[in-house]
């Protein structure tokens, strides 16, 4: 991935993030007086951290708890200075994270407006060029002239986005914070993003929802342990970030392997897992029992899976999941679901699994992946784990044209009744 | 230096507007409003007189007035008013603004200029109600009053000094907050508000003196009381004593105030 220097509204470089902790807070103290006190601990936070965000690029920052996101955002918002490195910004950061920030409870949600849009730095006069734009865009009619304290959580998030996105940032950053508020103002939150975008922002996102990502991002970074694991195509890194999270503490010491492999259509599939049962084969198959890549819309096929039970297990759940050309999971069920699970399976043994259903999807490309794993999900015990197993294209040949992403084929009756 | 300074011009409207917020919702929610705010110190004072006007009286000489002892309270009791609060909000200025500090980027000592800018203007309001009582007692210290000037401005280096440097050592360490309010008790009585410097022994006297409260507030009683001005060579010591103080805390911050996010 290349990036015009001229063109970055953000650059990271090696920066990392220490905590220092000492034995006493006077100690620090000593420290921060240039005494030479050494601080019994030193917790890195982040380390070497180096990316760089294009003009209107959109990002998505995954990891797991306590992997650095919220420090890393903090330091590029400014609230945190790095301890090594340094972050360039070329324009101003708007930081969703702070909603509701500040807020004075006795104070009207307009008087809050122009003392939360002052600590952003703006003059009374800029805020008075915009108020009746926050005024309408929070939609709380009379309450933005009543005191906070008397507002809904619900309508001080509203009046804290409006004044957060009231001028257009050149970095907009967006914490999973924007979770909360009923979904009328949630689609009209993201509608404001998208129109920041287009406009030019670039969009730094974090949060779990790996959907959420798939669907705003043209890039993810996996953050793990304070570094940089994974940064590319954000299918590429959701699917290593799943199989990361599967990965236990104990089996960690072990050392187990999460390989990403480039198929042949150019695609990444990622394999993990314990490998206590190994997949043999996985392929489509017709009526006619022959191997398919291509199928009709609504046509009758079975996935065959073929396993071999290389080590003990005490549960064997097998599952799969298809999921489109960017990622949305589309459908995905296992033994578990299917209560089929296998107890103690004996060890040797090869199994050929069939699952046979109409492809009622629409036209597309589509991938499968597939999983054996204890319990209801892969969290529990991964033995292993493959992205992007299977890919396969759905085509329209005999049916009426439709969109969309699901075959659900009506009947129409037209009915004069006046 | 001067990038700080200039960042926190940028934030001026943001201090002031904030200075406003804090006096308004003073209203908001309390009947007799910013009237507290001259009322508490009042009321103090005119404890004091009930209990020791009788003892003082005597020892106020070359003040005509019949209320000589309650016009020397009040003149002493402003002043000691503005640093008490000042030191207070300060030692706690950046404790209770953590969320801010931890979520939005600006210049952090914004936060003691508004508390600054909020004793002083609760400081104006006692100051005219100390020379509307001054009036109703008869007395009317005009003469020397731009003498106030020099005398408010040393008491606002020596206040920020200390509460600076205390305010930042309070986040790291919070018993200093809690050692505080003791020390200001014996503080408030190591300085000469409530007596006058005359009835303490000679050789105890020194010790008010390392107070470096104490020359200001006897500045205050000067152009309060005894309506002359005030003797120049004593306020040096409470001027340089708070220059560095101020200079401690301007160092401390400097270099302190990445580990204040981090630890807050």
């Amino acid at each position: 991935m290349s990036f015009d220097a001229n063109m970055a509204v953000l650059r990271v470089e090696s920066l990392s993030k220490v905590f220092r902790r000492y034995s006493s807070e006077w100690h620090r103290i000593g420290a921060i007086a240039g005494l030479g006190i050494k601080p019994v601990e030193v917790h890195r936070v982040l380390q070497g951290i180096n990316f760089t965000i294009s003009r209107g690029e959109a990002i998505g920052i995954v990891g797991r708890n306590g992997a650095g996101k919220s420090t890393l955002l903090k330091i590029i918002t400014g609230t945190l200075n790095p301890s090594e490195g340094f972050v360039q910004i070329a324009g101003r950061v708007s930081a969703i994270l702070e909603l509701g920030m500040g807020f004075h409870p006795d104070l009207s949600g307009r008087q809050n407006v122009y003392h939360s849009a002052g600590l952003m730095g703006f003059t009374p006069e800029q805020i008075a060029e915009k108020i009746d734009e926050i005024e309408s865009f929070a939609e709380i009619g009379e309450y933005f002239d009543e005191p906070v304290r008397v507002y809904s959580s619900g309508m001080q998030m509203r009046v804290a986005f409006a004044v957060a996105t009231a001028w257009r940032p050149d970095i907009l950053i967006v914490d999973e914070a924007l979770s909360v508020g009923d979904s009328y103002f949630q689609h009209k939150s993201f509608k404001r993003i998208r129109e920041f975008r287009e406009m030019g922002s670039s969009l730094l996102i974090v949060s779990h929802d790996k959907a959420a990502i798939q669907a705003v991002c043209d890039r993810a970074i996996l953050l793990e342990k304070g570094q940089i694991l994974k940064d590319g195509a954000p299918e590429e890194v959701l699917d290593y970030y799943n199989a990361l999270i599967a990965v236990k503490e104990e089996e960690e010491e072990e050392g187990i392997a999460i390989e990403q492999i480039r198929t042949e259509d150019g695609r990444i599939a990622t394999l993990s897992g314990d490998m206590r049962v190994k997949l043999r084969k996985i392929a489509l198959y017709n009526r006619k029992e022959e191997e398919i890549e291509i199928v009709s819309v609504g046509e009758r096929v079975t996935l065959k899976i073929v396993i071999e039970l290389v080590e003990e297990v005490d549960e064997l759940v097998l599952g799969y999941m298809i999921k489109d050309r960017v990622g949305q999971a589309v459908f995905g069920t296992n033994t578990f679901f299917m209560e089929r699970v296998l107890l103690r399976p004996e060890v040797g043994r090869v199994l050929e699994y069939r699952f046979s259903f109409d492809m009622n999807l629409g036209p597309g490309s589509y991938s499968f992946n597939t999983s054996a794993h204890a319990g209801s999900s892969h969290v529990a015990g991964n033995y292993f784990w493959l992205d992007n197993a299977l890919i396969f294209e759905v085509v329209n040949v005999d049916k009426n044209g439709f969109i969309g992403v699901a075959w659900l084929p009506p009947e129409l009756e037209i009915e004069d009744v006046g | 230096m001067k990038r700080l300074l200039l960042s926190l011009w940028n934030y001026r409207h943001f201090i002031v507007g904030s200075v406003k917020n804090e006096f308004r919702t003073r209203f908001i929610r309390s009947r007799l409003g910013a009237a507290w705010i001259v009322l508490h110190p009042l009321a103090q004072v005119l404890i004091y007189a009930l209990v020791l006007s009788q003892v003082m009286q005597a020892k106020l000489p070359g003040v005509d007035s019949q209320y000589a002892y309650p016009i020397y309270l009040l003149s002493g009791m402003v002043v000691w008013n503005l640093f008490a609060e000042l030191l207070g909000r300060l030692l706690t200025v950046f404790i209770e603004n953590a969320n801010l500090l931890k979520k939005l980027a600006f210049p952090k000592l914004a936060l003691p200029l508004v508390s600054i800018g909020s004793s002083m203007v609760n400081f104006t309001l006692l100051l005219l109600a100390m020379y509307l009582v001054f009036a109703f007692l008869g007395h009317f210290p005009f003469r020397y009053i731009l003498w106030l000037v020099p005398l408010i401005s040393i008491t606002l280096v020596l206040t920020v000094g200390i509460g600076l440097t205390l305010g930042i050592l309070n986040v790291f360490v919070r018993d200093i907050g809690q050692v505080l309010t003791i020390v200001l008790q014996f503080w408030f009585w190591l300085t000469p508000i409530v007596y006058t410097i005359d009835i303490v022994p000679q050789k105890y006297r020194f010790l008010l003196h390392l107070n470096p409260l104490s020359s200001i507030v006897e500045g205050f009683q000067s152009v309060l009381v005894y309506e002359r001005s005030p003797d120049i060579l004593p306020m040096l010591y409470p001027a340089l004593f708070g220059l560095f103080m101020l200079g401690a805390g301007m160092w401390l911050f400097l270099r302190a105030k990445e580990e204040i996010t981090d630890v807050l």
